[in-house]
């Protein structure tokens, strides 16, 4: 197990401890977005200024070095989820590469098709099918959510049919933070025929992923939400799917050839799906902070934020107003409400004494239809964080009915 | 007014308003309608409003948002009732120089004047003129009958 009060000292946000309205800052919104170590700024760092070149376009010795430590990032990557270097396409994050997926899968698709997502999904694994059934006619279905809210097999066979061609869920969703039994979903999945996207944004960050132990077709996920860089992220694809796909973007670096008469041909993976000049410091940056991840141990991660997790629901249990609504959840994520209290009065209050959590719907719009609440607050925990902090959470939690303090310090 | 409120009443107010919102209600058809919405908080309002001969005669809300969307929206509703639309504009005008800080004519703000310190808050601008600015849009004629 790694020691947290080093593994803080690895992070300028914690060195630095910006104070909240006179409060040390507690970080509880990683599901939204993470803290960077020195050593993922640094890699960037050292790319601007040692060898600031393009990737795939340069003659020149400075620009071989980009190319390596581009390729370089993608095979570090790849070893990272199991992958092979040429089924990781490096993109912005998790909604590029899902836009990317659907438009690419379209030619698949007719209009009696079906593709299968839930309520608990994120927009941008949502809307990028909502495009698809706009364009082609195909229908949208919903895996119907057990009692808990979560993604069950028999669930997801009640939904399947012959019509199915398309399966797109969150390994973990982000609101509730379940864990979907990815691998057998999968594997249910394949036997009706379809294919098996699965959105990592919140389970990369914080377990071990084996794309071809899951056997998922694609693996998508965003690097700002794992220690790494924003705007950076990652699609993986089986090979021959990628092969196979159109890519949404096209421009320079991603084509063969094209001619006047209006052909053009495609570059192979990963490269037909990178058009323009990338995010080299992002994706050698990624690369970095994954291996960063990777030396911590992800077993130990996932086993110390569920310890975390663990202890401040037994916590907030002591406090009567509080209702959690995914105490079960196996992710270190807690959803909430005080009661009486709107979620955004009781998120600012948590701001006020130094607590940085998220209120709302969390990007899952089509959630409250299922947890009867429109708004909630959530926390979100990471290796950073600390037990006392779960203290000083909890302590502000208690807090909630005099929301209105904040207004009138 | 502000010489003889204390913070204590004006929680009071803004609690009272958020449990017992005022003027919330469904109107028909005949009234202005603009939906307000932000990217960045749930709030979802709709604010309606029917304006006779430069009157405003009637202006009510549906709609969820926070406390401080919800009080700030039903004492304005309150406010403007039965207001000309000039008046209306001056009173706007003087909540949104309270909200940002700058000099404002406490007389004409009644018990609005309770959102005094929003200008300390600056998150919380969004929340305290939800309603404000969807009836500017209104009287602007901005995206009306959406």
């Amino acid at each position: 197990m790694f020691d947290v009060k080093k593994v803080r000292k690895d992070f300028p946000m914690f060195k630095n401890n910006p104070l909240m309205q006179g409060h040390n800052m507690v970080y509880f919104d990683n599901a939204n977005t993470t803290f960077k170590p020195d050593c993922v700024i640094e890699k960037e760092m050292e790319y601007y200024s040692n060898y600031c070149c393009n990737s795939h376009r340069g003659d020149y010795d400075l620009a071989e070095k980009a190319d390596e430590s581009y390729e370089g990032a993608r095979k570090s990557v790849a070893s990272f989820i199991n992958a092979k270097p040429n089924e990781v396409v490096f993109v912005s994050g998790t909604s590029l590469a899902l836009n990317m997926i659907a438009q690419g899968l379209k030619n698949r698709l007719s209009k009696n098709d079906e593709i299968v997502i839930s309520e608990a999904e994120h927009a941008s694994n949502i809307l990028p099918w909502f495009r698809l059934q706009e364009e082609i006619g195909c229908k949208i279905v919903y895996v119907p959510l057990n009692n808990e809210g979560r993604v069950t097999e028999e669930g997801l066979k009640s939904v399947l049919s012959n019509k199915t061609k398309i399966v797109s869920l969150a390994y973990v969703t982000n609101v509730l933070g379940y864990v979907l039994d990815v691998k057998s979903l999968t594997k249910i999945t394949h036997e009706a025929g379809a294919i098996f996207v699965c959105d990592g944004a919140q389970a990369v960050p914080h377990m071990k992923i084996d794309v071809k132990d899951l056997d998922v077709d694609f693996l998508v996920f965003s690097g700002h939400k794992c220690v790494g860089p924003t705007g950076t992220g990652v699609m993986y694809g089986k090979i021959h799917l990628l092969d196979t796909m159109p890519s949404l973007i096209l421009g320079g670096g991603m084509n063969t050839t094209f001619n006047t008469c209006g052909n053009y041909g495609y570059l192979a993976s990963p490269n037909k799906f990178e058009a323009g000049t990338q995010n080299i410091a992002g994706a050698i940056g990624l690369a970095r902070a994954l291996q960063y991840l990777d030396e911590l141990g992800m077993d130990n991660i996932q086993h110390y934020e569920q310890e975390l997790k663990k202890y401040a629901i037994s916590k907030l249990k002591t406090i009567p107003e509080i209702i959690i609504y995914n105490k079960d959840a196996e992710a270190g994520i807690i959803t909430f409400n005080y009661q009486g209290v709107h979620a955004q009065d009781m998120a600012t209050l948590l701001g006020s004494l130094g607590i940085c959590v998220r209120s709302g719907e969390h990007c899952a719009k089509l959630l409250p239809n299922f947890l009867g609440e429109l708004a909630t607050v959530r926390a979100s925990f990471y290796f950073y964080n600390t037990f006392e902090e779960i203290d000083q959470f909890v302590e502000a939690c208690k807090k909630g009915c005099d929301f209105l303090d904040v207004f009138f310090d | 007014m502000s010489f003889l409120i204390n913070n204590e009443m004006m929680r009071e107010i803004i609690m009272d308003h958020y449990q017992n919102p005022r003027n919330k209600r469904e109107a028909d058809d005949s009234y202005i309608s603009v939906y307000m919405d932000s990217t960045s908080c749930i709030d979802k309002i709709y604010i309606q409003m029917k304006e006779e001969n430069g009157v405003i005669k009637d202006v009510c809300w549906h709609g969820n948002g926070c406390a401080i969307s919800t009080a700030s929206t039903s004492i304005m509703t309150e406010l403007l009732q039965g207001k000309k639309v000039e008046e209306a504009k001056k009173i706007m005008e003087a909540y949104t120089n309270m909200i940002y800080g700058k000099p404002f004519d406490e007389n004409l703000l009644d018990e609005a004047i309770v959102f005094i310190n929003t200008s300390r808050q600056p998150s919380r601008i969004k929340c305290a003129t939800i309603g404000w600015r969807g009836v500017n849009r209104i009287l602007n004629g901005d995206d009306a009958n959406e």
